[in-house]
């Protein structure tokens, strides 16, 4: 084996580095990369890595906050700018992996992980893509719907994403079956803001419902105009596991995941524990 | 192969030492400089015998590139006991919290890290604090007991 680091002090560097060579492989916190090394996996000759102090940082600008790709899930729980994200962040693995997970890495999670991109699709949020000297920003459902086709080659500076419209509009469940860490059997990250008594505007986003985070949007359709209750979130019940294709896994089945699927998302609605 | 050379503070002494490109923090501790106290479960994430502290903060060695330990100051079980136990060692033991002991010494790290920062934890706290660190024999009940046992003789308090 012949592995190769190199580190580079701007992030743009190391995005060209990266782009040059089709055995590199950007590290983030190492989680998946590591892991990937100590198995073996000989398609990875080289690391790619950067020290850019951007990556680090977690700042709000009016209602929006930005967080750095090299963040880690610890960081944002700790952080009063990133509060809302808070759930989904503490329910990523345990503490030594939320100090080491980031931002970044966490966008190119398969099933049955991604749970922190899935708050993150839920928010409409945006990734800056490092592109020579400057930044692409993509939506990260878009951003997440190129991935699906290649490996990561480009390199993310950072997301952004905008304050939810109410502490209460804003809601992360993840159902596992280990607890307090676990991977999902399903999570769901709902953005839920409130006109007069009835939604307006749901994003609805699932993890482990299929190869990567996705949003619902049948269940996003069902609930425009409906009030939070029995009667008005029957629609979106019905509607909880349309056209989804979730794996199986060592974790559950798909039979599994499509029963427990509205069973959450009506914990979630009607906001039970 | 390339080596790089990385020094850090290992334990509050001085280290220095070659690493290979690519190792893992866990390799480099227990190969190149000997202290074997940090274990190898599983090299993936999932077990957490390998956890050590980076600077104060619980990370799982086996998952972070050597290099990157460059100038930090990591705690490993090794360091734990002075001229005695340390309270969390004398608790495990008193509590028989440990049965094959492999878990042992990535429990222990967990739990300093939750004591140096919180040293009265509740039992979820606590629980918490070890759900990254897998132990197949004891069924984690004495393991939790003898954290709360060590808090309450005041491990967080003392000076690391
Ligand atoms: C025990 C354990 C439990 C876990 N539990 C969970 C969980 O509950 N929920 C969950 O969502 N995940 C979980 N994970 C998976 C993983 O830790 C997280 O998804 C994490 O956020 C990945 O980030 P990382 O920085 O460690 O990724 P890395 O390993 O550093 O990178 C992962 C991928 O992303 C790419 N990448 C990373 N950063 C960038 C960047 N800035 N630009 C371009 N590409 C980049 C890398 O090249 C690589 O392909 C768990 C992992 C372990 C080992
Ligand atoms: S050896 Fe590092 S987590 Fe198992
Ligand atoms: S004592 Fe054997 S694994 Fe914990």
């Amino acid at each position: 084996m012949s592995l190769q680091v190199r580190t580079f002090p701007q992030l743009g560097e190391a995005a060209q580095a990266l782009a040059a060579d089709r055995g590199a492989r950007y590290l983030g916190g190492g989680t998946f990369v590591m892991r990937a090394i100590n198995e073996g996996d000989v398609s990875i000759t080289t690391i790619v890595r950067s020290t850019d102090p951007a990556l680090q940082q977690i700042r709000s600008d009016g209602d929006r906050i930005h967080i750095g790709a090299g963040v880690t899930m610890s960081q944002v729980a700790a952080s009063r700018d990133s509060d809302f994200l808070a759930a989904p962040a503490q329910s990523v693995g345990g503490p030594a992996v939320r100090n080491m997970a980031t931002v970044g890495g966490n966008l190119f999670a398969r099933s049955p992980y991604g749970d922190f991109t899935a708050a993150l699709l839920a928010l409409d949020a945006t990734v800056h893509v490092v592109e020579g000297a400057g930044r692409r920003e993509t939506p990260l459902e878009e951003f997440l719907r190129q991935g699906a086709q290649s490996e990561p080659r480009r390199v993310v500076a950072g997301v952004s994403v905008r304050r939810p419209h109410s502490r209460d509009a804003f809601r992360f469940r993840k159902l596992t079956r280990v607890k307090p860490a676990g991977a999902s059997v399903i999570a769901i990250a709902a953005h839920l803001p409130n006109a007069g008594g009835r939604v307006q505007g749901a994003r609805v986003a699932y993890v482990s419902m299929g190869p990567r985070p996705t949003r619902v949007q049948a269940v996003e359709r069902a609930l425009e105009g409906a009030t939070l209750d029995e009667s008005g979130i029957a629609g979106a019940l019905a509607a909880a596991t349309e056209g989804l294709d979730p794996p199986t896994d060592a974790i559950a089945s798909y039979w599994y995941r499509r029963e427990v699927a509205p069973a959450v998302l009506k914990r979630l609605l009607l906001g039970i524990q | 192969m390339a080596r790089k050379p990385i020094q850090f503070r290992l334990n509050g002494k001085d280290e220095a030492v070659f690493v290979e490109e690519g190792q893992n923090l866990l390799d480099a501790l227990r190969r190149q400089v000997g202290d074997t106290s940090p274990k190898y479960g599983c090299g993936q994430g999932t077990c957490g015998a390998c956890t050590v502290l980076v600077d104060g903060e619980p990370r799982l060695s086996c998952l972070m590139l050597a290099e990157s330990a460059e100038g930090a100051s990591i705690e490993t079980t090794a360091g734990l006991a002075g001229a005695e136990l340390h309270p969390l060692q004398r608790a495990f033991l008193d509590g028989f919290a440990a049965q094959c002991g492999y878990c042992t010494s990535g429990m222990l790290m967990s739990a300093k890290a939750l004591l140096d920062r919180n040293p009265s934890p509740t039992r979820e706290q606590v629980v918490d604090a070890i759900s990254g660190n897998i132990c197949r024999c004891t069924g984690y009940e004495p393991i939790i007991d003898a954290i709360l046992d060590a808090a309450a003789r005041g491990a967080g308090r003392r000076s690391a």
